[in-house]
């Protein structure tokens, strides 16, 4: 564990540890030296490699497999298939439901996409692993596959009754509005595309297993290892302390990890396995393509009459995933009348999982392009069409928000970005043989809770040392909870470290869904907070203590010294304290669950998701709020896309380190960018396989394309989302891109692009 | 990647005798080498490191002509001060390759070496039939995923598109590749796949490129290289044109002019109609729009790749109007 120097740190600010302060991120310095070291990098004594062999089909039966080649080849100590590979368990899903099978075989028979894996070498090098899993043989009996959505084999798919939302009686109202909009909009695959890839360290020591991986869930993750496995959860430690980048991808241990962890306990050697780039496109899901048709009758006011929404996303043949394409769709305008339903396919693919903004990032493209459709058919100021429909309460939930500052971020984006000066004309604006184009469109986010639990140690020295089983993948968990635990105990930030990142510290839950930042503020508030009750009562009740004549009924510490209110009496440091009262420390560990909490419930809490808090309980909807503004410049001749400019004004709540919301506010931007122009993974229709599974070929934006960015936090603190009045920040501002930008692009050029991404050939 | 050797070749005759080995490659960057080696497509036997023979990376430019010796960092050529003055084409050309990282590695001769970006090419496990991999194996790539591939000099065998930048300028200017005992033409060097897909260069076992030889002329002077893609950077072009004009006296006519096409065919294409319908014409837009699409005669688009042939004659044309415009 690498201890951050926050001193290097600290920025120029004032009041930097406060919670709202601009600290740096505390480990930035480790990152940029190099001495973060990630799970994968750890060296270990007799360490092996493994590596896999994935299907060249993706539909049939693996029916043979020849392994005596690789078996002789140097350095290799096994060749594992699904004959050979040692049983597992089945484990229980995120949910906590149980699984449709009873045992678990992380190499597979039945063949349900290109690349499954079908067999795994382990070697004493790496070298010899990649060279003998070469030689493996595969023989296999193929059937049909289904591709993708387009497949004339797909069909309608299944209807997700739970997607279902409706009131009024949208088909008649649209029917009769005097104005009406109707169009298809479609997302491709996309990946997750971290920088660091998937893969994962395994040692067992007797029936004690330690995973060393990329995590953005320890405890869900060491529970389906100890599922597997058939061991007490105590007995998996998951070690993550740095993660390079998750995007929603690594909350859950994958086959691959199975088959790393059944190696080495077969082995009984350590064994690392490593996806290389292209296995990181087919080992776990990225984001499901999506189809949505979206019609909208409207008066010729411009005000919504009714909204009927269908959605179709694909999911696997042997796994499912729902990419709630009503999400926003459901809560952005007010309409009277409403109907949205929903079907996933099965194709032969890995299931798609959780990219950044699950939901509501698609439902976004299909909304917020739609409504631009409606603005430009009524000849309405596309900012002015979403004003006119502006939802006063949670049209669905029918709850009063419990902060919606999406007014203040239209009007605050507006005017920064001059909004005022569009000409409302398409094609209206040039430079050279750029067509200039303008587009806005809106994002949400749910804000999405749970419970976390903290540990705070006030050490002899004065030091202080929180402990959370939550990680930091780059959006500045290290930082906030050292900025929560100095405000806290008002002891200067450089005194606090904060250790995260291994299952045996203190719980918590998915750091997924915007969630960590209000969960763990809280934790470590409470944690800290009790900590400080501690010492404070100590001071003044301990019979060794100098505050102890004082007749005080409480005192105060700050920067690291604890005197009384008035500041009559003597002034100590906490060490100067500890000492006098004979302490070596003091611990406190705090949690947000409530006091009736049974051990059961808490194991649920931490390792499924099925006691998340509902983001409309009670008697609020709470949500994240962002109005996008962009500037592009599409080529007259190329039809090439440039991105010039973007304002956006974001609503998250109270923010715990503006720096750090910023900087992830600007990666959502970012990632959209790479989303409406550039991303797609691109599937072989004859094969069912990803083509372009590489970072040469999966384009992700460069820093030539992105322009500069402007954020705009136009957040109160919301007492309804989080003790200290946050909402999410991480999701929020991906949501709203694509549209703001496809509409920016017809506003360019006069043509409507409906498919993402906006690629050349769409516009030439 | 399987085991190989690796020898150090100290000067250019031991790499010669050493490349003259059966599975002998060499390795200058290493950037498309490694890369290839990874997944699967290069398994030398053996690996002769000519990085460090000395005398090799020499730039020498003048408005005469560019000697670049072929361990000449891409990066260094690109920012040769005469380069970019008297052959400012090869020097844009470079500099939108690839990536910083790359350029600051990759070599000249290692760039005119590099192989398609055909996916199906650079995945042997997957796709077994490769003309271009194996002689005669099939082409998994006509009825597949086919966006980037070429529209021009393709054929039965191969619609592989070449993805390099430089040579499109080298191609332009009447570069002369030096092998040593023989000089060839760039233009001649590159072999369009017809049959014999897997012969990509007309070079044999025991050549090592030394350098290339650039011609000076007032074209090449006069010169620009637009690539476009959907990605702003570090992305293999869409389509390019390498550009140069010469104009006469009056400041309007054409003289001479150069036009070769990248990311569009299976070589770097030189497109002499366009120059044939424009030498002696007036340097007016219609006339060279309409000049440009004789580039595209011949071309032949397997669906996803169609838009290539709307798009690349207008690359040309932006570039001629470019040159045009700075007179
Ligand atoms: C992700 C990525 C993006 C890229 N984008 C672009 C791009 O946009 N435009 C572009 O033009 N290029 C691009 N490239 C290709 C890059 O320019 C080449 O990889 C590079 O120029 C190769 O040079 P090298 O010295 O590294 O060659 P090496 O990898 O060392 O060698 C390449 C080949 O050439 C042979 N060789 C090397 N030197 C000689 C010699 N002197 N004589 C004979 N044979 C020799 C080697 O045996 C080998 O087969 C890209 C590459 C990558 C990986
Ligand atoms: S196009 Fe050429 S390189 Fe690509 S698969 Fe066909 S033969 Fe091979």
């Amino acid at each position: 564990m690498t201890v951050h120097d926050i001193k290097h740190a600290a920025s120029d600010s004032a009041r930097l540890e406060a919670v709202g302060g601009r600290l740096s991120r505390v480990d930035g310095p480790a990152k940029i030296t190099g001495a973060a070291h990630y799970a994968v990098e750890q060296q270990l004594e007799g360490l092996t490699h493994a590596v896999l062999v994935g299907a060249t089909i993706a539909a049939g039966k693996v029916t043979a497999i020849d392994t005596r080649a690789a078996e002789t080849a140097p350095g290799v100590l096994a060749v594992l298939t699904p004959d050979t590979i040692m049983e597992l368990r089945g484990a229980s899903d995120w949910f906590g439901k149980a699984p449709a099978q009873p045992t678990f075989s992380p190499l597979v028979r039945e063949v349900t996409f290109s690349g499954q894996h079908v067999a795994a070498v382990v070697a004493e090098t790496f070298e010899q692993a990649v060279a003998a899993a070469a030689l493996v043989k595969v023989w296999y009996d193929e059937t049909p596959a289904i591709v993708d959505l387009s497949d004339g084999k797909a069909g309608d798919g299944i209807p997700i009754e739970a997607m279902t939302k409706e009131w009024g009686d949208a088909e008649a109202a649209f029917a009769e509005a005097p104005v009406r909009i109707c169009a298809a909009y479609n997302t491709p695959r996309e990946f997750q595309a971290a920088m660091e890839p998937h893969g994962l360290i395994a040692r067992w020591e007797g029936d004690e297993l330690t995973i060393w991986e990329p995590s953005q869930w320890l405890d869900g993750m060491a529970r389906t290892y100890a599922e597997w496995f058939s061991i007490p959860f105590e007995n998996v430690r998951l070690v993550s302390p740095y993660i390079g980048g998750g995007f929603g991808s690594k909350a859950l241990a994958l086959a691959h990890s199975a088959v790393a962890a059944a190696a080495a306990k077969m082995l009984d050697r350590p064994v690392k396995l490593v996806l290389n780039r292209p296995q990181n496109f087919t080992s776990y899901g990225g984001r499901a393509a999506t189809r949505q048709t979206v019609a909208i009758g409207a008066d010729r006011d411009g005000k919504i009459q009714s909204i009927v929404h269908r959605g179709v996303n694909e999911t696997a043949v042997d796994g499912m995933w729902v990419e709630p394409l009503g999400s926003v769709t459901s809560i952005m305008y007010a309409t009277p009348n409403f109907s949205s339903k929903q079907n996933v396919v099965r194709v032969n693919t890995v299931v798609p999982g959780a990219k950044r903004a699950p939901g509501e990032n698609p439902s976004a493209f299909g909304i917020e392009c739609a409504i631009d459709e409606l603005a430009y058919e009524l000849n309405i100021d596309p900012m002015e069409m979403r004003l006119i429909n502006y939802a006063e309460q949670d049209p669905h939930a029918k709850k009063a928000w419990s902060t919606r500052q999406l007014r203040e971020a239209f009007a605050a984006g507006a005017e920064a970005f001059g909004w005022a000066r569009r000409s409302p004309q398409p094609r209206s604006m040039r430079d050279g043989h750029q067509l200039v184009g303008w587009g806005v469109a809106a994002g949400t986010y749910p804000v999405r809770r749970a419970h976390g639990e903290a540990v705070v140690k006030l050490l002899s020295d004065g030091s202080v040392v929180v402990e959370s089983s939550s990680i930091d993948m780059g959006q500045g968990t290290y930082t906030i909870l050292a900025q929560t635990a100095a405000e806290t105990l008002g002891v200067p930030v450089e005194n606090v470290t904060v250790k995260l990142g291994d299952s045996h510290f203190a719980r918590a839950g998915v750091t997924g869904g915007s969630r960590l930042a209000g969960v763990m503020t809280g934790a470590v508030h409470k944690a800290a907070g009790q900590a400080l009750d501690e010492l404070i009562g100590l001071a003044l009740s301990d019979p060794r203590s100098p505050f102890q004549k004082l007749q005080s009924n409480t005192l105060v510490v700050r920067d690291g010294r604890i005197a009384s209110p008035r500041g009559e009496g003597p002034e100590l440091l906490i060490a100067e304290l500890m000492s006098a009262v004979g302490r070596d420390h003091i611990e406190a560990k705090g949690d947000t669950l409530p006091a009736s909490t049974t051990p059961e419930e808490r194991y649920k809490n931490y390792t499924t998701i099925a006691m998340s808090i509902p983001h409309t309980e009670g008697d609020y909807s709470r949500h994240s709020w962002c109005a996008h503004f962009v500037e592009v410049r599409v080529d007259e001749d190329f039809g090439t896309v440039r991105v010039s400019r973007v304002v956006s004004a974001l609503d998250s709540g109270r923010l715990y380190n503006p720096k750090l919301a910023e900087s992830q506010w600007k990666g959502g931007i970012i990632m959209g960018i790479g989303q409406a122009l550039l991303e797609e993974g691109i599937v072989d229709r004859r094969h069912g396989r990803i083509v372009n599974g590489n970072f040469a070929d999966y384009m992700l934006p460069t820093n030539a394309d992105i322009p500069d960015i402007q954020t705009i936090s136009v957040g109160i603190p919301d007492p309804h989302s989080s003790a200290l009045g946050g909402k999410g920040v991480g999701e929020l501002a991906i949501v709203g891109i694509a549209p703001a930008i496809a509409n920016a692009v017809f506003h360019a050029k006069g043509k409507r692009v409906r498919d993402l991404p906006i690629t050349l050939e769409k516009l030439i | 990647m399987r085991d190989f050797s690796y020898f150090r070749a100290d000067n250019i005759e031991a790499a010669r005798n050493a490349a003259a080995l059966p599975g002998a490659m060499l390795l200058a960057g290493g950037t498309t080498l490694v890369d290839l080696a990874k997944c699967g497509v290069a398994e030398p036997a053996t690996v002769i490191d000519i990085s460090h023979i000395e005398g090799l990376n020499a730039i020498d430019a003048s408005a005469d002509r560019a000697l670049i010796g072929a361990l000449a960092k891409m990066s260094h050529v690109a920012d040769n001060a005469e380069v970019k003055s008297f052959f400012p084409a090869v020097s844009e050309a470079l500099w939108q390759a690839a990536s910083a990282q790359l350029r600051n590695m990759a070599t000249i001769g290692g760039n005119l070496m590099q192989r398609t970006r055909c996916p199906y090419f650079r995945d042997p496990a997957n796709f077994p039939a490769c003309n271009k991999r194996v002689a005669g194996s099939g082409c998994s790539a006509i009825g597949g995923v086919t966006r980037g591939h070429a529209v021009l000099g393709v054929s039965e065998a191969c619609i592989a598109t070449y993805p390099g930048d430089l040579a499109v300028a080298l191609v332009a200017f009447d570069a002369e590749v030096d092998l040593g005992e023989r000089k060839l033409k760039v233009e001649d060097f590159f072999l369009a796949p017809g049959a014999t897909a897997e012969q990509e260069h007309d070079i044999r076992p025991g050549e090592v490129i030394t350098a290339i030889e650039i011609p000076g002329s007032a074209a090449a002077r006069r010169s620009t290289y637009i690539k476009v893609r959907d990605r702003q950077s570090y992305e293999f072009a869409a389509a390019s044109a390498a550009v140069g004009l010469e104009l006469e006296g009056d400041g309007r006519t054409i003289r001479d002019i150069r036009v070769a096409l990248g990311g569009v065919a299976t070589k770097p294409w030189r497109a002499r109609a366009v120059e044939d319908a424009l030498k002696g014409k007036a340097l007016d837009e219609a006339t060279i729009r309409e000049a440009s699409e004789l580039a595209m005669e011949g071309a032949v688009d397997h669906g996803a790749n169609r838009y290539k042939i709307a798009l690349a004659p207008r690359v040309i044309a932006r570039a001629i109007l470019k040159l045009g415009e700075t007179a």
